[in-house]
């Protein structure tokens, strides 16, 4: 049958380009958009799952919360500090907005509309830890605010680090409020 | 191993020769795939199988380390992580159906290129060490197989581990202590499924490396081929790349239309439903079944019902169980020793006329007989059925292929392969080492393969 090898006595055309070529372009370039197109969920699927996804909000009820009362909870498996503050410490947090700092941020822009409620994560933006000051009689620092044990990062009543190492203020997550007491972070 | 007219890899950049003098892959890849490697140019698609079942391979590997990126294997949670998997994971479910489906393509592919082996008789000098390491493979991909379809912890994972597991009691003496040690406890629980999660993610590799001597012996020698004359001159083979890459990416093209066909649209036709409920140790299904590539062992295994006992008195040689045991194990184990059971001088079923018709109408209908009775329930006509074709399987191996293969008279085989597929073929310019002339066109040469008296 096919003993001897054709490849130059076909009808190729002056240049050179051989019929086969044809199908060699043809035949590559098939196999490599099926090899892109096994690679797309090979990676996607470590992408979160639905169930991750699903579980990527939090509801908290702040109703119940006390002026001067901070409660922690969770939000995507880290903890969530949610803050009343007192009308004092809103004045103070105020005039303090122009205050020399490392990450300068207002009032207005940490609380975000409704004036009395800080919502920051509880995660030290130095080194990862948990800082003091969200439970009755924990330590809350020369600012008044939070304060971290592990390297002495002190935040201030709205979450701005004013001493220590932390590079940037408690981050504040995205959220909204759904009614009147209850915000929906994330 | 090369034929003396093989291409020689000649690095042609600056790059590609320093690469060549320091760990020289690319000459690898050039004499084992490529341009570099001599292969008979009459080949048919039967040949296509070896790379695919490497391919499956892969395709096993790489699903399975990423499935296991989200499966647990502990006893409360499996089932719920494989569901996990099926439903939240991104592109989780076509991930399940690749590897499930992928493990029967694999056995299919497998089943394929072990009875080109048969007919062809690859078996046969030179080739024993390839066709040995290919019975090892075949052992650790039913081990693999086995321990796999228990991860999920369905009734079948379970219940087909107990039995599984259970054939290890008839051993004489220490079979159930060695069973106890197997599971780690009394019965398929945690212990076991978290061994069974790591041998069966460790022994692919195992089989990878098993593979890659399994090519090396093969390189040995080279490729036989359909009419198993041996390659004697450069007109007898074509270079493996371009005309074994492109045969072999046309077969591997139609496999995945198969292989994907199944997994979108068939993707549970080949499981069985029971396996999505959980195990339940307490409920025995109404037929334990393994998957369908183990029916015909499973049909050997049950095939024996009665105990091997002497006549009229009480005395139990051999209970069944453990005749069943030994004769499943034996009917594979068997294929160790073909090489040397089979006499014929002749290699290919092409010019074996009587061994043609033993094959055909003796040995695959005993295997379709077997596969059927391994999937239907212990039942008659099953059980007869199974017991006839067992017996046939184990007459065809150790008594008939023996026999046939020393009287029959072959037909007589062509000069060369050049000669089997061009019809003439001249003296050979260059022939192999061994012989100081050329031979005469037409007649077989000396030391060739003779018809036997």
């Amino acid at each position: 049958m096919a003993t001897d090898t054709a490849a130059t006595n076909d009808l190729s055309n002056p240049e050179g380009v051989r019929r086969r070529d044809w199908i060699h372009i043809a035949a590559l370039s098939t196999a490599g958009v099926g090899g892109a197109s096994v690679l797309f969920p090979l990676v996607s699927q470590m992408a979160p799952s639905a169930d991750v996804l699903a579980a990527s909000t939090t509801e908290v009820d702040v109703g119940a919360i006390q002026p001067g009362q901070t409660i922690k909870a969770a939000f995507r498996k880290q903890p969530l500090f949610v803050k009343r503050l007192t009308p004092e410490e809103i004045a103070a947090a105020k005039a303090d907005d122009n205050a020399p700092m490392r990450d300068p941020e207002t009032f207005a822009e940490r609380t975000r509309g409704k004036e009395d409620v800080l919502i920051t994560m509880g995660v030290c933006t130095h080194l990862g830890c948990v800082p003091l000051g969200a439970a009755e009689g924990e330590n809350r620092g020369e600012f008044g605010g939070y304060f971290c044990p592990c390297h002495g990062s002190h935040y201030d009543v709205v979450g701005r680090i004013r001493k220590g190492p932390a590079p940037l203020n408690l981050m504040v997550p995205e959220y909204t409020f759904t009614s009147d007491t209850v915000v929906r972070v994330g | 191993m090369s034929f003396a007219w093989a291409k020689q890899y000649e690095p042609q950049s600056a790059f590609t020769k320093w690469l060549d003098e320091k760990l020289p892959l690319p000459r690898l890849v050039f004499n084992a795939v490529g341009a570099g490697y001599p292969v008979p140019r009459n080949l048919n698609y039967m040949w296509n199988f070896g790379v695919l079942a490497g391919f499956c391979l892969m395709i096993q590997i790489v699903t399975g380390v990423v499935l296991a990126m989200h499966y647990a294997a502990n006893a409360q949670v499996a089932f719920g992580t494989v569901e996990h998997i099926m439903r939240n994971v991104n592109y989780g479910w076509m991930l399940r159906y690749a590897h499930a489906n992928g493990a029967s393509f694999f056995f299919i592919v497998i089943y394929l290129h072990i009875f080109r082996g048969f007919f062809y008789s690859s078996y046969k000098a030179p080739r024993e060490m390839i066709w040995l390491l290919g019975v090892v493979i075949f052992l650790l991909m039913m081990a693999t197989a086995f321990m796999g379809y228990v991860l999920p912890w369905g009734q079948m994972s379970f219940w087909g581990a107990q039995v599984i597991t259970g054939l290890f009691s008839a051993i004489p003496l220490v079979g159930e202590p060695l069973q106890i040690w197997l599971l780690g406890g009394f019965a398929p629980d945690n212990a076991a499924l978290n061994r069974f999660f790591s041998l069966h993610f460790l022994l692919p590799f195992v089989i990878a490396g098993v593979v890659i001597l399994h090519i090396w012996a093969l390189h040995i020698p080279g490729s036989s081929n359909p009419t198993g004359v041996e390659v004697k001159q450069e007109s007898d083979t074509v270079p493996f790349h371009p005309y074994y890459t492109a045969k072999d990416g046309f077969g591997l093209g139609v496999f995945l239309i198969l292989f994907t066909t199944m997994v979108f649209f068939l993707p549970n036709a080949l499981g069985h439903p029971d396996n999505y409920i959980e195990a339940n140790p307490l409920s025995t299904p109404a037929h334990i079944v393994p998957e369908w590539y183990f029916w015909p062992f499973y049909a050997i295994l049950r095939a024996f019902t009665g105990d091997l006992s002497i006549p009229f008195t009480g005395i139990v040689l051999i209970p069944a169980k453990l005749l069943g045991v030994i004769a499943m194990f034996g009917s594979i184990l068997l294929w160790f020793v073909l090489p040397w059971l089979d006499k014929s001088p002749v290699r290919s079923g092409h010019y074996r006329p009587l061994f043609r018709k033993f094959f055909w109408f003796g040995f695959i209908p005993c295997m379709i007989v077997l596969f059927i009775a391994g999937g239907a329930p212990a039942e008659e006509p099953y059980v007869i059925l199974s017991q006839v074709a067992t017996a046939y399987y184990f007459l065809h191996f150790l008594v008939i292929l023996p026999i046939v293969s020393q009287i029959e008279v072959p037909k007589p085989l062509p000069f060369s392969i050049t000669e089997a597929v061009l019809g003439k073929d001249k003296a050979p310019e260059a022939p192999r080492a061994g012989t100081a002339e050329g031979g005469i066109a037409g007649t077989l040469p000396e030391g060739s393969l003779q018809p036997a008296e």
